[in-house]
């Protein structure tokens, strides 16, 4: 049979049981793993005849609250996988010195490296940054879903599906060994010609159009769905920062994914945009994924910059202080994020004045972003401060980040930069920022508003032991590595000579396991919450006495709002307590409601099996999935059962239901 | 330079105990262009301070000051605008930012890597008429070769200079991104193929530093390891007469050989370089068959050569890849040179 080889290559293109890294024990540990606890968790869903309500209740809903549980969901899930690429990097170099060469091949740690910086942004970050502004902000702005509830699912799917990707690469194929930027001529067909980079590319094209589309969505939302009487100037602080964000999320992200494009082409087609040879450049792709990747380091930090301006105007009880100035400084920074890419390649010698231009425009990001922080700290002055978990998250947070923003001014200094550029220093310099400002603020929303949407609030004591492992751990786990930065030691390095730095790493791994005793503290928080729940419950809609319209409502309130709220202040919902607002009893009416669909899961599955049949060449998959997913397009436009009405009669008894509760409690 | 000798003994202070554990190249460099880049760290974070400790002494303060328990603090729920102090916390950090915004313009131009040194070491002017050493770099994968055009030999995984010369490095590389990086002289610049940079320094101590690549540049990166020597001037003119009394040279042949991926490779000398051989590898024409980029460039830049240039790809011959022993990778696809010349090759 001559012809059966090529029939194997035609459908399954460079698919072959190599693939699957038999050789690679920890590999295999981690599939065995994964493999036990996937049949568990299967199996359950399956013995408890879950799958049904999964499938109606979750995974087709267009309910907005319910996609940013799952998009949280999703995100704490990859954290897990994040760090445990975290952890295996510090443990490889607190090992691997002079004859010992650690536990990790380069290909193995080279994945690793890989990994963790594209899962913990792309995948941690964002959908945990995502998740939050999906409950909260059309629950801010007094609205009952987003524009584009069906569009918000569609989003979510995608996002999920790239992450199936990333996942899929640990046990079928590899990632990609190339750093979390895959520049050029390292990524390029020549030097990489495994299908790590199309897993790298694929993952995040599939997401990147979750991404995009959801921030369409939010925008939208926010510019057309605010309750009357709520002006641009009387929008919660954190509705701001989702605005910003989603403008700098539509804004950015399409530069992303043409230069994934770009590079797919060089990959794929032979282009040569970014070779070394026939005319390519790869400095091109380095300043086009910078375009992106620098608004993209704001996009995360605005909102936790949102929701610490929540958290302390709530828990200090007492308006924001300079809420104007907080705008302003917002938008300032939304403008500015896009005129300091170039930071990122001082080294790539352009002339002094372009460095200094850039390093400059970086330096002015400091001013508005020094202003928001006076501006929380005014706010716990004369205020009547409670201590509460995301009250501590958000002072952790203000220590923290300003040593970090510091350390970032430094390596705007272009000749500064030069010797720190790469370094151990800029790592510890991200990590504090990203850590200390990007994580600290979604736990602080997660513990902030987990109460919203569950109907209890998490339990304080696990939420302090998280608090403070983590902040200890960040302290012990970066700190070392600023030191070493300083001692001319640089990022990715899979072993070294001198043993002199060894106690650095020993140390920063110390740091990284206390970290984790952090992350197992939030997850213990949520079990002993759970089974707990009774006692912290909190049935009032308002546990921390809040000020916005998201705390005027039932835990989870099931249609938002009975009435669409009227607003006429900042603070609204304060101000409606301080007026003696009185919930409406009567005189309810039908509420207009998306209906869920299943085209979303459907298209983001047919994306990944498409993903999938490129990264491994097998063309006809690859046209058969594409032009499934148009088909199926086509015939989701026919469903015209999109909407329904909630009758009066089920608002009525919702609403009464609510209205016994609150006066049990009185 | 603004104000630096009245800071540093102040803020050096604050890096102490750094220093103290360990041995912080970065904060005790031994060439005049890492310690203007180490005198510039400290005074940013200097000028920094001053607004980050009051920033987290007030959050402490405030914190412990207005805690709920404590009834007797004053509390002003309503409270929050007043003009002075939105002033005086943008007015803050725009001076600082305006402070040091300057003190980077000016610093950024002294130290850019492409301009010749003025000066040794503080209050030693560069001697008149003094002509750079240059040394041409070229990044490999996963090693470093040097070429030294005025001594006329070459090294693998070796530099040398002689202490108090102003040194002109030329860098590029032969395939992927890397960065040339002597903490203990000067900042880093990248390596990049078919582009050259430049960074100009000076060492001022003797002794032995570690040089690096300090861009993730693929399996053999973290080998990418070399030592520099700076070397007084009679020992200089040692080395290189060492480095002259190796059997080795460096032929283009040898060049191609020695391009090919290859990990943690030991010093290599080699007595004589190919002329033009530096400007070949970053005109990506070491092979006699193969079109340089400037005569690309040019030609493209009088309309191009239209279908029959899109058609112009060549290869190695087998003949040229067996006699180099390469025949079991690859083969590279390039434009063809419009004149061959195998004198180039054989040299």
């Amino acid at each position: 049979m001559p012809d059966q080889p090529d029939l194997i290559k035609l459908f399954f293109g460079r698919l072959t049981w190599d693939a699957i890294p038999f050789h690679e024990p920890i590999l295999l540990a981690t599939f065995f793993m994964v493999a036990v606890g996937g049949i568990v968790v299967l199996g359950s869903i399956t013995y408890y005849k879950k799958w049904g309500y999964l499938w109606h209740e979750w995974f087709t809903s267009i309910d907005h609250k319910k996609i940013g549980i799952m998009y949280v969901i999703l995100g704490i899930v990859m954290l897990l996988r994040g760090f445990a690429d975290a952890i295996m990097m510090r443990l490889q170099q607190a090992v691997a010195f002079g004859d010992s060469t650690g536990y990790l091949p380069p290909h193995h740690y080279d994945q690793i490296f890989t990994a963790h910086g594209v899962i913990m942004i792309f995948f941690v970050a964002m959908p945990l940054v995502t998740g939050l502004m999906n409950y909260i902000v059309p629950l801010q702005i007094g609205a009952r879903d987003v524009a584009f509830p069906f569009l918000n699912n569609f989003s979510f799917w995608m996002t999920t599906g790239g992450v199936v990707l990333v996942m899929m690469s640990l046990f079928v194929g590899e990632f990609a060994r190339t750093g979390w930027l895959a520049y050029p001529p390292l990524s390029g067909i020549m030097q990489s010609p495994d299908v790590g980079v199309d897993y790298y590319i694929w993952a995040l094209q599939i997401a990147g159009v979750g991404t995009l589309l959801s921030g369409v969505n939010l925008l939208v939302t926010i510019v057309k769905m605010r309750a009357p009487g709520m002006t641009m100037m009387r929008m919660p602080i954190f509705t701001w920062t989702a605005l910003c964000t989603n403008v700098l999320i539509v804004a950015a992200f399409p530069v992303l994914t043409a230069v994934l494009a770009l590079l797919s082409m060089d990959r794929y087609v032979g282009t040569n945009f970014f070779t070394a040879d026939f005319g390519g450049n790869a400095m091109m792709y380095v300043n086009l994924i910078w375009i992106w990747g620098h608004p993209e380091v704001y996009i995360l930090i605005l909102p936790a910059f949102g929701i610490f301006s929540e958290v302390v105007s709530t828990f200090c009880r007492k308006r924001l202080f300079g809420y104007a100035s907080m705008v302003y400084a917002t938008v300032v920074i939304t403008v500015l994020s896009y005129l300091v890419w170039l930071h990122h390649f001082f080294t790539m010698g352009s002339g002094a004045s372009v460095n200094s231009f850039f390093g400059i425009t970086t330096m002015i990001i400091s001013i508005p972003t020094g202003a928001k922080i006076f501006n929380w700290l005014f706010t716990m002055y004369r205020g009547r401060i409670r201590f509460e978990v995301p009250m501590l998250w958000t002072l952790g947070f203000m220590v923290t980040f300003v040593i970090g923003g510091m350390t970032g001014v430094l390596l705007a200094v272009p000749p500064a930069d030069f010797a720190l550029h790469n370094s151990l220093f800029l790592i510890a310099h991200f990590h504090n920022v990203i850590i200390g400002g990007v994580l600290f603020g979604l736990m602080a929303g997660i513990t902030y508003w987990f109460p919203k949407a569950f109907g209890y609030k998490l339990d304080p004591f696990w939420g302090k032991c998280s608090f403070w492992f983590w902040l200890v751990g960040f302290y012990v786990a970066f700190m070392p590595l600023y030191v070493l930065g300083l001692m001319g030691v640089t990022r990715r390095v899979n072993h070294f000579e001198d043993m002199s730095l060894q106690i650095w790493f020993q140390i920063a791994a110390f740091g990284a396991l206390l970290i984790a005793c952090g992350i197992a503290s939030f997850i213990i928080q949520l079990v002993v919450s759970y089974r707990r729940r009774d006692q912290l419950r909190d049935d009032s809609g308002d546990p921390w006495d809040g000020r916005t319209l998201e705390w005027s409502t039932s835990s989870p309130p099931p249609n938002n709002f009975a009435f669409t709220p009227r607003v006429h202040d900042l603070d609204a919902w304060w101000q409606m307590k301080q007026h003696g607002y009185e919930r409406p009893q009567q005189g309810f009416i039908p509420i207009h409601m998306p209906k869920n669909t299943w085209a979303g899961v459907v298209l983001a599955a047919i994306s990944v099996v498409m993903g999938f049949a490129l990264i491994w060449h097998m063309w006809p998959l690859a046209v058969l999935s594409f032009a499934a997913l148009i088909l199926v397009s086509i015939i989701h436009t026919f469903n015209y059962k999109r909407d329904y009405y909630v009758p009066a009669a089920e608002v009525v008894s919702v609403e009464d239901a609510r209205t016994r509760l609150l006066a049990k409690h009185v | 330079m603004l104000s630096i000798t009245r800071f540093r003994g102040l803020i050096l202070i604050a890096a102490l105990p750094l220093l103290a554990g360990c041995n912080a190249v970065l904060l005790s460099p031994s060439g005049d262009v890492a310690l203007q880049q180490r005198n510039l760290i400290i005074i940013s974070t200097g000028l920094m301070l001053l607004i980050i400790v009051p920033v987290i002494f007030l959050t402490f303060l405030f914190a412990w000051r207005y805690r709920a328990s404590n009834k007797e603090a004053h509390y002003d729920p309503e409270w929050n605008h007043s003009t002075m102090l939105e002033l005086l916390i943008w007015a803050a950090p725009l001076l600082i930012i305006i402070a040091l915004g300057a003190l980077t313009w000016v610093s950024t131009h002294q130290l850019d890597p492409y301009r010749p040194l003025a000066r040794l070491s503080e209050g030693r002017e560069v001697p008149a008429g003094t002509k750079p050493l240059v040394v041409e770099v070229v990044a490999l994968d996963w090693k470093w070769l040097f070429l030294y055009p005025e001594q006329g030999v070459a090294t693998v995984n070796e530099l040398a200079a002689p202490v108090d010369r102003p040194i002109q490095f030329k860098i590029t590389s032969s395939t992927v991104m890397n960065s040339f990086f002597v903490p203990a002289l000067a900042g880093q610049i990248y390596a990049m193929p078919g582009m050259q940079t430049t960074l100009h320094a000076v060492i001022n101590h003797p002794g032995e530093y570690e040089g690096l690549s300090a861009n993730y540049s693929g399996a053999g990166f973290s080998g990418m390891r070399f030592k520099f020597h700076g070397l007084d001037q009679q020992g200089f003119d040692k080395w290189v007469a060492d480095a002259r009394a190796s059997s080795a040279t460096l032929s283009r042949d040898v060049y191609l050989k020695l391009e090919q991926p290859s990990e943690r490779n030991p010093v290599q000398r080699y007595a004589s370089v190919a002329p033009g051989l530096f400007d070949a590898i970053v005109n990506r024409c070491v092979e006699g068959n193969r079109m340089c980029m400037k005569d690309a460039m040019a030609i493209d830049s009088q309309g191009g050569m239209g279908i029959p240039g899109a058609l112009n790809i060549t290869t190695l011959d087998p003949e040229t890849r067996e006699r180099l022993g390469l025949t079991g990778t690859p083969p590279r696809k390039y434009v063809g040179a419009m004149c061959t010349s195998t004198e180039g090759l054989v040299l």
